[in-house]
């Protein structure tokens, strides 16, 4: 297979995720209003839980957790945009 | 500036769960129509980069951080539609999966890092490249401003929708998600620019493409 440059996008998207550890700790912007402003309480917890703060579940060490988040989110995302893009195209149209 | 639940009223919810699924199937008959062959790696490779970066929180001052949204980028290579798209799918992806946004505050986060964020950069990259021109400087400045621009933007939709909710009063909600937000947009227009020098200099014709 001929090596294409979103090969290499991918990696580069791949090689952010590795940095995800690196991420600042402190809150976002909406966070920050949430709580000077004293309405961080009233954020409910979701229903359920599964790769949760992009930590995924089970593992001790804190910035493989959040690795493995990234790159298996990196992955979805990518295959899940790619196939909606490919199933969208202009010139395919689904035989009966 | 992913709104978790328990924020947001229920006319704000159904109000905006009603405005983004509309504007998402609106934008996929418009990919219907438009998207080529072309496009489709480019759309996975930029909801990729767009989930990676997301989770790069970078400091900005008085303990206070922000990340890139990354709609404009989207909106500048694929056109507007093609970004609201790829934000839906980030954001989607990151309230099913990661907990990050809640699922009722769903359709106003898409609100207003999808739509507003895209079409206002959009909108702003093309102004400002009008005025300055479609040299590589004329590029990165429109990319800088259309970058800000969107995080400002959705910033100030999400105070609305704090208004509007009962949560703070607008002359509370407005300066303070404008004033951090102003401050995290400066970070939007430098990863904005740095990511798109890197396409100019490596794969041009990506910038060439028709806008979704």
């Amino acid at each position: 297979m001929r090596l294409k440059w979103w090969h290499i996008g991918l990696l580069i998207c791949l090689a952010v995720a590795l940095l995800a550890p690196l991420a600042s700790i402190s809150p976002d912007g909406l966070e920050r209003v949430a709580k000077d402003k004293g309405f961080i309480e009233s954020a409910l917890e979701a229903p359920y839980q599964l790769i949760a703060d992009y930590l995924f579940p089970g593992i001790e060490n804190e910035a493989l957790a959040t690795i493995l988040a990234g790159i298996i989110g990196t992955l979805i995302l990518f295959g899940v945009v790619y196939s909606m893009a490919w199933l969208l195209k202009r010139g395919r149209r689904e035989s009966p | 500036m992913h709104i978790p639940d328990g924020i947001l009223n229920i006319t704000t919810i159904a109000t905006t769960y009603a405005v983004s699924a509309g504007g998402v199937g609106y934008g996929l008959r418009e990919a219907r129509k438009k998207l080529a062959e072309r496009h489709v790696p480019l759309m996975g490779i930029m909801a990729a980069f767009i989930f990676a970066a997301q989770m790069l929180n970078f400091p900005i001052i008085g303990g206070t951080s922000g990340h890139l949204i990354g709609a404009a980028l989207a909106a500048i290579l694929l056109g507007p539609w093609a970004a609201v798209l790829i934000m839906a799918c980030v954001l989607i992806a990151q309230s099913l999966i990661f907990q990050d946004g809640g699922l009722l505050a769903l359709g106003a986060n898409v609100f207003n890092m999808g739509i507003i964020a895209s079409f206002a950069g959009y909108y702003l990259y093309r102004f400002t490249t009008r005025l300055m021109g479609m040299s590589r400087r004329g590029k990165l400045f429109g990319a800088f401003i259309a970058a800000w621009g969107s995080v400002f933007l959705a910033a100030i939709a999400c105070a609305i929708e704090l208004w509007v909710s009962g949560v703070l009063p607008i002359q509370v909600a407005l300066p303070a998600m404008a004033g951090w937000h102003a401050l995290i947009g400066i970070g939007e227009g430098l990863i904005t620019v740095a990511v798109l020098s890197l396409v100019i200099a490596t794969r041009k014709d990506l910038l060439e493409l028709q806008k979704i």
